[in-house]
């Protein structure tokens, strides 16, 4: 009897996995069928603007939804999901462009499901090494060419904000560059060096290898020479943690930082950390997202098509939602 | 008679085909560490890998130095078993020995629940309420430190402690307590003097347990310390190994992701070591029964 029933337990284990994969399956299937017999004009609409919504929500969205949203673009718009292009372009540079250009990407793939884009996450340099070797189809630098860096084109693809967040309680607004620089540095220990009360200063930041601290460092001309007192591994745990402590000043990417009430995020050099001071550049901490293009190499067809897709205006919403700015 | 034997035959399959997966996992992990991470403390030198008091993976010039991930991992375990080991320890006799049936019953009960609770719990409670605590407390200007994340292991080792000891305890034969009574000893006297001795081996290895728990555990760790590679002490941010690699694994490349590896496999011989103790003190328990 034991034997029996182990065996059936066994049988019913090795089942339910197998039903398991079908039922995915099935789910996908429906959700499909039941999208195609839809046939009212605002219905459809409206379902597209759900499935974008729900896709911009979260990345880890179910399958479905992004089958939906495929099978509704193809409706509403054909010439929307190009079949014809195909061939793979290789992408290659900053670490710190992981997050936009891996939703540029899906996005992409997306439209053009016969191109594989890969993205290989080197670094700014070896980003732009690549792109004037030929190795890679298009260079990724989360800075400017230099001047030495010749024949070479440069598109902006995005602009990444970082705000300087402190505590609300802290009566600190205005801080200049060199001030900054100097509370994350350990030259200034307290905050009524710079106009605060007299209390000392805790500096919250980011893990080495965060593409947020690669830029405010570089940004801030404070390459290595941090000190910390805490390194968190998000944005979130970074507002977080500043939004506890009295004596905090942090940084995290704009558009988050704008979002939260909990944290005060400082104007440098007089300058109010908004989208629009970053896009006219007037705002300090900001920094560009280039895709690099050799002169002398031509874009292959597909390449072409992923370079003008990142840098048409309807991509906007996937570079925000990745944290930075369309310029 | 033969459909029975094709079926007992099966099942023995199934049972060492399962059997030899956990095996064959054991042998893969293993020699995967060994290989992923032999590399990098080749290519930076063992000594300056294991003893460089300096980690900066990123900087221009890196510098993968781990002595104050390894130290901060040793005196936080060490802390935590500090505060742990005699509240567990006293737990459990309380439980084996002093407390009734219905006190127990409720006492064993939260002891299960708070071996329940996950990790990042933990580190929660520790992060928005023991956090700001210490940094009142102490008047910090930064509450997260060494000290936040031994409180919080200490409270996680404990399940472990005083299951495995309390185990060990109810496990003494009474003659050896009703003799020590006997001979005019008070019960704490018997309990210290007669019990603990005892079970000591199955005390120990609840100890042990502990500690790998403690040294192994990442999230919560994460999560209260702050994670800033200084050489550990009390009030400062530390970094432990788990946490070395939690932290920078998702942006690593090249050389900082093979020496996150490299801190994997060193982990990996910590809790080796530890496990084989915890083997030796199993055994050495069983043998004294005997």
């Amino acid at each position: 009897m034991k034997r029996i029933s182990a065996l059936v337990l066994a049988l019913m284990m090795v089942l339910s996995l197998a039903a398991c994969g079908s039922s995915t399956d099935s789910t996908a299937d429906t959700t499909e069928s039941s999208t195609e017999s839809s046939t009212e004009e605002t219905d459809t609409t409206e379902e597209e603007a759900d499935a974008v919504e729900e896709e911009a929500d979260t990345a880890e969205e179910a399958d479905a939804a992004e089958e939906e949203a495929d099978v509704v673009e193809e409706e509403t718009d054909t010439t929307e999901t190009n079949v014809d292009l195909s061939g793979t372009v290789s992408t290659n540079g900053s670490t710190s462009m992981e997050k936009v250009m891996s939703i540029l990407i899906e996005a992409f793939e997306e439209q053009y499901p016969d191109v594989t884009v890969t993205y290989d996450a080197t670094g700014s340099g070896a980003g732009i090494t690549a792109a004037t070797e030929g190795s890679a189809d298009i260079g990724l630098a989360s800075r400017n060419l230099k001047d030495e860096e010749t024949g070479l084109t440069a598109y902006v693809v995005a602009i990444d904000g970082i705000a300087v967040i402190i505590n609300p309680s802290n009566g600190v607004e205005d801080l200049t560059l060199e001030q900054i620089a100097g509370l994350f540095n350990g030259t200034i220990t307290n905050w009524s060096e710079v106009g605060g009360e007299d209390m000392e200063v805790a500096v919250i930041g980011r893990e080495a290898g965060s593409g947020t601290r690669d830029g405010f460092e570089s940004v801030v001309g404070v390459e290595d020479e941090c000190v910390y007192d805490q390194e968190l591994t998000s944005t979130g745990s970074v507002i977080t943690a500043v939004a506890q402590n009295q004596y905090a000043i942090g940084y995290a990417s704009l558009s988050e930082a704008a979002e939260d009430d909990s944290v005060k995020v400082i104007s440098v050099d007089g300058v109010e950390a908004t989208e629009e001071t970053v896009k006219d550049g007037s705002y300090a901490i900001q920094r560009n997202f280039n895709m690099v293009v050799s002169d002398s190499a031509t874009l292959s067809d597909a390449a072409q098509a992923f370079l003008d897709f990142c840098l048409s205006p309807e991509v906007a919403d996937y570079i925000a939602q990745a944290g930075a700015i369309q310029p | 008679m033969k459909v029975r034997d094709t079926i007992e035959k099966f099942m023995n399959g199934l049972f060492f085909v399962c059997g030899m997966v956990s095996i064959a996992m054991v042998v893969l992990i293993t020699a995967y560490m060994v290989v992923s991470g032999l590399p990098a403390i080749i290519e930076i030198g063992p000594i300056e890998f294991l003893f460089g008091t300096e980690w900066a993976s990123t900087a221009a010039d890196p510098k993968y130095g781990i002595l104050p991930f390894i130290l901060a991992s040793v005196y936080g375990t060490f802390g935590a078993c500090l505060i742990g080991v005699p509240v567990g320890l006293m737990t459990a006799i309380f439980l084996s020995k002093i407390a009734g049936k219905k006190t127990a019953g409720v006492v064993r009960t939260a002891v299960e629940l708070l071996s329940g609770i996950p990790s990042v719990v933990y580190g929660l409670v520790g992060a928005i309420i023991l956090v700001p605590l210490i940094m009142n407390l102490f008047e910090l200007k930064n509450g997260t430190c060494l000290l936040a994340a031994i409180l919080v292991l200490a409270v996680m080792i404990l399940p472990s402690i005083i299951s495995v000891s309390e185990t060990a305890l109810s496990a003494v034969p009474p003659e050896y307590e009703e003799g020590s009574l006997a001979l005019g000893a008070t019960e704490m006297e018997t309990y210290f003097k007669v019990s603990l001795p005892a079970a000591r081996s199955g005390v120990a290895a609840g100890i042990v347990l502990g500690i790998g728990r403690a040294v192994g555990e990442a999230m919560a760790v994460m999560m209260v310390a702050g994670n800033v590679a200084n050489m550990p002490s009390l009030f400062s941010s530390v970094t432990f190994l788990t946490t070395a690699i939690a932290k920078e694994m998702s942006y690593s490349s090249g050389l900082q992701r093979q020496a996150l590896y490299s801190i994997g496999l060193i982990l990996f011989l910590f809790i080796m070591i530890i496990n084989t103790v915890m083997g030796r003190l199993l055994k050495k328990g069983d043998g004294d029964k005997k």
